[in-house]
């Protein structure tokens, strides 16, 4: 198979398009927009040069050994928190920024969990000297204070989202709402593979170069496709990204979710945010609120097409506790001197979990983003273990 | 396609055919004692009522209407129990349910809509429902007999509109700008020029929502348009002062009408 542009805006049985009727034009608008720049050489030049001499791009893979020998298997990183911005978003936003200025619109509207698409997006609109304002739910402002002020430092303006859950759910329902009343003027710069058609697609497709460089790179390190990809999935961006290179080769894709997070492993289709996928919810369709360490991963939903990927077969999802994460977090910081984002560090957790399995085997991991965002959070959860295991913190 | 007017088109277009201008307010159900605020918008001359079911994620709705979602989720409310009461209550108007599309997903589109059915409730109205995505339901609910209103903004074409005003049933929910529900202090003009741009290419009553909030509003608005729809300057009235408070309010937008 290879992910072509889903028929209709479905991918199966699931995606659409389900919005308020004011935005029905402006997703139809955004579609025709996006599918003439895609296929324009100028368009696809420009946002490659931004890629190769503002992003930082192609991103290096890196070979773990000290890592692959203790867990025996061969580990490999696509390293995407090289990027500027710290992350992989940066691919998605620099593409729907210049789409954005070839419409015509003067504004970004974002959401953001973490803060890593805030950031990117309030660095793209930056660049291009759009105006930015970015939704944030206010339990995340407060455990990404540091990526706030960032947002604010570059020349954004950060709401906080203080209904619901007021994590990144909440931040999305309110970016909808300020697109519902500025659709003529803003574009809505969302950060995943979500979202109403052409959103799903269009995010697939600015973060292929992801899959499409892992792949090459692949190539010429093992001569062939790993035989696993493996990626953390919230609303599943950086996963679909790295799959999409591999989708149509023997390699397994496994995506790998918060347990307190787990659309697929704990969901039932349903319909939230414009389009039908795998959804959290209770008996009455009320959708329910995630809950991880790690604010990027904390929404109920996923993408459709990973709804898609997991009722075919074609990926696996998996889910692993936030205790997991952060025995993977300090394990990568220490045997490879890389401190991941506790995103990505969902994937290795589950990687180490499942080194058995994978046992002989070469394992592509992306790593969607570094972990500087979350250093204050982990330096406090990590002295709380180590007062309650009678550490004294110096020794281990 | 049905050739007869369901309950709730029939009572917007004898309104209309009495010279006429029709109020639909809209409240929350499960919000307080919603059951007589329902009852005492009926008694101050309600041409029908919308009646919320709370979603968890309202994204067309404005902090009023919000509050009032939360408010209801947390005392318990699901989307059976106010289906339920409506069916119980007399309430002596045509009723419409107006809920998000997940609610009516899980429940399962055809119980969905014979539900409706068996309650009396007429109409449905699911916001995040556009043209496009309403196949299914719309026929789950026209073979239960129930209409489905759609909305029209004015970010749509003619073409749109007029695919909108063909496929619609009840109404014409024409949206009256660009934002989420929510008292403004004056009308907005693309309330009026929507009003108008709706009774140009139909004969479906054409009523106007979001953003019409005071009588003075909704005479404005139903200079052109056969009526006005009211929901977060009601809620916000129910929120305060109770079902005599939303009588008093209904009244007075009666008033205007007349």
């Amino acid at each position: 198979m290879t992910m072509a542009e889903p028929v209709g805006g479905r991918f199966g049985d699931f995606g659409g398009r389900y919005v308020p009727e004011p935005l029905v034009p402006a997703c139809e608008e955004l579609e025709a927009a996006f599918r003439s720049a895609w296929a324009d050489e100028g368009f696809r030049g420009e946002l490659n040069q931004l890629l190769a001499d503002y992003a930082g791009r192609p991103s290096p893979l890196t070979e773990c050994h000290r890592l692959s020998e203790d867990m025996g298997l061969r580990l490999l990183l696509k390293r995407e928190d090289l990027n500027h911005t710290g992350s992989h978003k940066i691919n998605n936003v620099l593409g729907q920024t210049l789409l954005a200025v070839r419409m015509g619109k003067t504004r970004l509207v974002a959401e953001t969990g973490a803060g890593q698409h805030g950031v990117a997006t309030a660095t793209a609109a930056a660049l291009l000297g759009l105006e930015c304002v970015v939704y944030m739910g206010e339990v995340d402002m407060e455990r990404q204070a540091l990526n706030v002020f960032r947002m604010q430092l570059l020349g954004a303006e950060v709401r906080s989202a203080v209904s619901g859950s007021r994590t990144l759910k909440d931040a999305i329902n309110e970016a909808m709402r300020d697109w519902v009343a500025t659709v003529e003027s803003s574009h809505y710069c969302l950060g995943s593979v979500m979202g109403p058609h052409p959103y799903p697609w269009m995010v697939r497709e600015l973060h292929r170069v992801i899959g499409d460089e892992a792949r090459e790179q692949c190539r010429q390190l093992l001569g062939s496709d790993p035989d696993v990809v493996t990626a953390c999935v919230g609303g599943g961006s950086n996963a679909i990204g790295i799959f999409s290179g591999f989708v149509d080769g023997d390699a397994a894709l496994v995506g790998v979710e918060p347990a307190g997070g787990a659309a697929i492993g704990r969901g039932v289709p349903g319909v939230v945010h414009g389009s039908k996928s795998f959804l959290m919810q209770d008996e009455h369709g009320q959708v329910l609120e995630a809950e991880s360490i790690s604010a990027g991963l904390d929404y109920p939903g996923i993408g459709p097409e990973h709804s898609h990927l997991a009722a075919i077969g074609r990926a696996r999802y998996e889910s692993v506790t936030d205790d997991e994460v952060v025995a993977a977090f300090e394990l990568l910081s220490r045997t490879e001197g890389i401190i991941p984002a506790l995103e990505p560090a969902h994937a290795l957790a589950w990687v180490s979990r499942a080194r058995g399995e994978l046992a002989g085997k070469s394992v592509l991991l992306n790593l969607s983003g570094r972990g500087d965002k979350d250093v204050d959070q982990m330096m406090g959860r990590l002295a709380v273990d180590a007062s309650a295991n009678g550490d004294d913190g110096r020794s281990g | 396609m049905s050739t007869e007017p369901g309950a709730l088109e029939a009572a917007l277009r004898a309104r209309r055919s009495q010279g006429g201008k029709a109020m639909v307010p809209y409240l929350t159900g499960g919000l307080g004692d919603w059951q007589a605020g329902l009852a005492a918008a009926a008694d101050a001359g309600a041409d029908a009522i919308e009646v919320g079911i709370p979603f968890s994620d309202p994204v067309i709705d404005g902090p009023v209407i919000q509050e009032a979602n939360d408010r209801a989720l947390a005392d318990g409310i699901t989307p059976l129990a106010v289906l339920d009461e409506l069916g119980r209550l007399d309430i002596g108007v045509p009723l419409a349910v107006m809920t998000y599309y997940n609610i009516v997903f899980r429940f399962g589109l055809e119980r969905f809509a014979s539900v409706l059915a068996e309650r009396g409730v007429a109409a449905a109205i699911l916001p995040d429902l556009p043209l496009e995505e309403a196949g299914p339901w719309a026929e789950a609910a026209d073979a239960a007999g129930v209409e489905t209103v759609l909305l029209a903004a004015p970010t749509a074409s003619d073409e749109r509109l007029g695919r909108i005003c063909s496929r619609t049933r009840g109404f014409v929910y024409g949206v009256g700008l660009l934002g989420v529900t929510g008292v403004r202090d004056e009308l907005a003009s693309s309330a009026v020029v929507m009003a108008g741009r709706l009774k140009q290419m139909t004969d479906v009553p054409v009523l106007v929502g979001v953003g019409v909030g005071t009588p003075e509003q909704a005479e404005e608005v139903c200079r052109v348009a056969d009526g006005a729809v009211v929901g977060s300057a009601v809620v916000r009235r129910m929120m305060d002062g109770g079902p005599a408070a939303v009588g008093e309010l209904v009244g007075r937008f009666r008033k205007a009408l007349d």
